[in-house]
């Protein structure tokens, strides 16, 4: 093709998408907006799959049988956003095989809200409240985004979302009316908790390098900023509904803006995080990398017994 | 690393009788057999579904966009297949 046809293809891809038309995997599409969606879908596949670690680490420790099985289904649901979200990635071209090998060898990333660790049951409340919450956030805007199978993805992703906010958001609630200890516990948790959230929404549109782009292929609807506001400002007033403090004294409602005002963010923590410096990136890494090579010879032998019974099929088939 | 890499499955789901499977999604899985059971804990974890198929990915031959022309443009100049087409008075009542 020459230049001056890709240039032309080029322009009727971004006019469909512009009137709101999907892509689907067959289409022809620029090579940049395959590299950009394989990249975004796959780390936030990778999010999912990394997700589950923090509170796969509470299943067998939940304080009851109403938790435990809460925590349960919310986890298993993540394995299920994983893989709504890897199968969605591979339509554009690129092997189940590539992607893991991707996040294991550290090449690709994901939300770097994963890396904390979950020291206390109190965590487990924070995350759903906190950590789901700016996911759903994040998420919604990209129900309507142009690429078809990342878009039905993520309706199915956002449907279940909401029910793992509200299980954080009644652990919460729990202690917070509970003993004085209790209560300290999610104090303590939301201490922890809050500012990696904010940081989750991603770097302040000043740094954000993709927004442009992001913005006309629908990846993005509203910027990094926007999005923080929209969470903190839909926070704050539930924080007070359970009686604890948001560790930031700036905080304050802003008459004038109609929104509430917060303090600085510790921005180089979050690259520290981001670059592999944070508290858990390389026990999350072990742990995701472990599983992986553990599970071979269960694959290898899933694969061999699929083969034998085939096998035994045909000979059957060719013996009658 | 294994080099046994499970193949793909698409997987159509009926929501209830009554309407046709659609498809929603795929997954990885050694046979049909195991492509049937991961289809149900991925995508029916909360009765989205009444039947599962399975078809293994490389089975299914898809159209390609590029031969839309071809392929679907001919139907749109005929107009006569829609009952919009057809001119009648206004008396005929239920037609
Ligand atoms: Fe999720
Ligand atoms: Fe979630």
């Amino acid at each position: 093709m020459s230049e001056k046809e890709v240039k032309n293809l080029e322009e009727i891809f971004e006019a469909r998408i512009a009137r709101d038309e999907k892509i689907e995997p067959k289409d022809w599409m620029p090579e940049k907006y395959r590299k950009t969606h394989i990249r975004q879908i796959s780390q936030h596949a990778h999010s999912e799959i990394v997700g589950m670690l923090p509170e796969g680490n509470w299943i067998s420790r939940a304080p009851s049988l109403r938790r435990k099985v809460a925590l349960l289904a919310k986890v298993q649901d993540e394995a299920g956003h994983g893989l709504y979200l890897y199968s969605a990635c591979e339509t554009l071209g690129i092997s189940r095989n590539e992607l893991y090998e991707q996040l294991h060898s550290g090449k690709a990333k994901y939300s770097s809200i994963f890396n904390y660790p979950t020291v206390t049951w109190a965590d487990m409340g924070a995350i759903g409240w906190l950590v789901d919450g700016a996911a759903i956030i994040n998420q919604v805007p990209l129900c309507s985004t142009s690429y078809g199978p990342y878009a039905r993805a993520m309706i199915r992703v956002c449907k279940e979302e909401s029910f793992h906010q509200r299980q954080g958001f009644e652990i919460m609630l729990k202690l917070a009316n509970g003993t004085p200890e209790q209560k300290d516990m999610a104090q303590d948790a939301l201490n922890r908790w809050w500012w990696p959230s904010l940081m989750m929404l991603g770097p302040t549109d000043a740094e954000s390098v993709h927004t442009a782009q992001s913005m006309k292929w629908k990846l993005k609807r509203k910027t990094n900023d926007e999005l923080r506001q929209q969470f903190i400002d839909q926070t704050v007033p539930q924080a007070d509904l359970l009686g604890l403090t948001i560790p930031d004294p700036d905080l304050k409602w802003n008459e004038e803006t109609g929104h509430y005002d917060f303090g600085e963010i510790d921005w180089d923590e979050f690259w520290q995080v981001v670059k592999g410096y944070g508290p858990s990136n390389k026990k999350r890494m072990k742990d995701r990398v472990g599983a992986w090579e553990e599970g071979t010879w269960v694959r290898d032998a899933a694969m061999a017994y699929a083969e034998k019974k085939e096998k035994r099929k045909n000979d059957i088939k060719r013996a009658i | 690393m294994s080099q046994n890499n499970w193949p793909l499955w698409e997987v159509f789901v009926r929501s209830k009788n009554g309407l046709e499977h659609r498809h929603f999604g795929s997954l990885h899985a050694a046979d049909a057999e195991m492509a049937l059971e991961n289809a149900r804990d991925v995508y029916t974890r909360r009765s989205e579904g009444v039947s599962i198929w399975v078809v293994e990915s490389s089975n299914i031959t898809a159209s390609n966009p590029e031969n839309n022309g071809e392929l679907f443009e001919p139907a749109a100049d005929k107009v006569y297949r829609h009952p919009t087409f057809y001119d009648l008075p206004d008396e005929v009542k239920h037609m």
